[in-house]
């Protein structure tokens, strides 16, 4: 972890920063308002709710950074206030907090089973339809916020699982479930969407055969 | 649908076998089991493929001027606000 202190301190002076610099805290600001709000619009699927999460987590960040001990990198700590606030949003939202925090034996349990269909190959534009991005956002918003957001950390802001153990202050090995799940679940529902494309594919191609056929 | 028991055992381990997490022992298992089973093997394909799409059409992380304008005025840090 001595490296990665070492790196936030090179980044930003700490004691700046704890010394209330606005110079030093708008860079810090403008160097990661992006990727937070990214993950607050991804995790919350609606852009105001995501400017409200922007905006507090800069708000706590700079109120608390006396709170912030220097262990884990700057950025670790902004995630986890943004993750924090994002999740208490989704909680208030569905108002069922059974509903956000799944039952343990529902992430820890047996695999669902799976749809087998080869829709690998498919072609790139296909795959990549504006249909299709519109599917993987909705894809995503079905699977259960305590995946998601390890989803999101992990393969969308391509954090470690070391660091998206601690973003979450969860074990590395519940992180390693969580990812292996919502990976999974994904590939589930874009089965579902694929599969059909390639169904209407496959049906095509037959279509085609039978007209060149009776051509000949 | 999978249902075989060696398949349903293997489940667990294939997000770490794409990222090439795993032990030797476990991963040559699995390649073995691959080798023989067409289910798995297409398993592991969208799997690869589902990860690949999420990267692929990940957006930079930008924040929009307007939303960027109130978070800098919230923040009282309009005198920092450069285009």
């Amino acid at each position: 972890m001595g490296s990665s202190a070492d790196r936030t301190e090179a980044e930003f002076s700490l004691e700046r920063l704890r010394a209330g610099d606005r110079a030093e805290f708008a860079r810090l600001v403008e160097t990661y308002s992006g990727v937070i709000y990214r993950l607050a619009v991804k995790l919350l699927a609606n852009e105001q709710d995501a400017e409200d999460v922007l905006q507090e987590t800069f708000i706590k960040a700079y109120n608390h950074l006396n709170n912030f001990n220097g262990r884990s990198k700057l950025s670790t700590w902004l995630y986890r206030i943004a993750s924090n606030e994002a999740l208490m949003l989704l909680r208030k939202r569905k108002q069922v907090p059974l509903s956000i925090e799944e039952p343990a034996e529902f992430i820890e349990g047996d695999q669902e089973p799976l749809q087998i269909k080869d829709w690998c190959c498919l072609p790139e534009p296909e795959l990549m339809s504006a249909e299709a991005r519109k599917y993987l956002d909705k894809a995503l918003e079905d699977l259960p916020p305590s995946m998601r957001v390890v989803f999101l950390l992990r393969e969308i802001e391509g954090l470690s699982t070391r660091e998206t153990s601690e973003i979450l202050e969860l074990s590395e090995s519940a992180v390693k479930t969580r990812l292996s799940r919502a990976r999974m679940r994904l590939r589930d529902l874009l089965t579902s969407y694929y599969g059909e494309k390639l169904e209407a594919h496959t049906e095509h191609a037959q279509k085609e055969r039978v007209i060149e056929g009776g051509r000949q | 649908m999978i249902d075989q028991e060696t398949c349903h055992s293997l489940l667990d381990s294939l997000s770490d076998y794409v990222d090439g997490a795993l032990g030797d022992e476990l991963c040559a298992e699995i390649e073995r089991h691959l080798e023989d089973c067409n289910d798995c093997r297409i398993v592991v394909d969208s799997l690869r493929k589902t990860i690949y799409l999420y990267h692929e059409t990940t957006t930079p992380p930008v924040v929009p001027d307007d939303v960027r304008d109130r978070l800098f005025r919230r923040l009282d840090l309009e005198e920092f606000l450069q285009r």
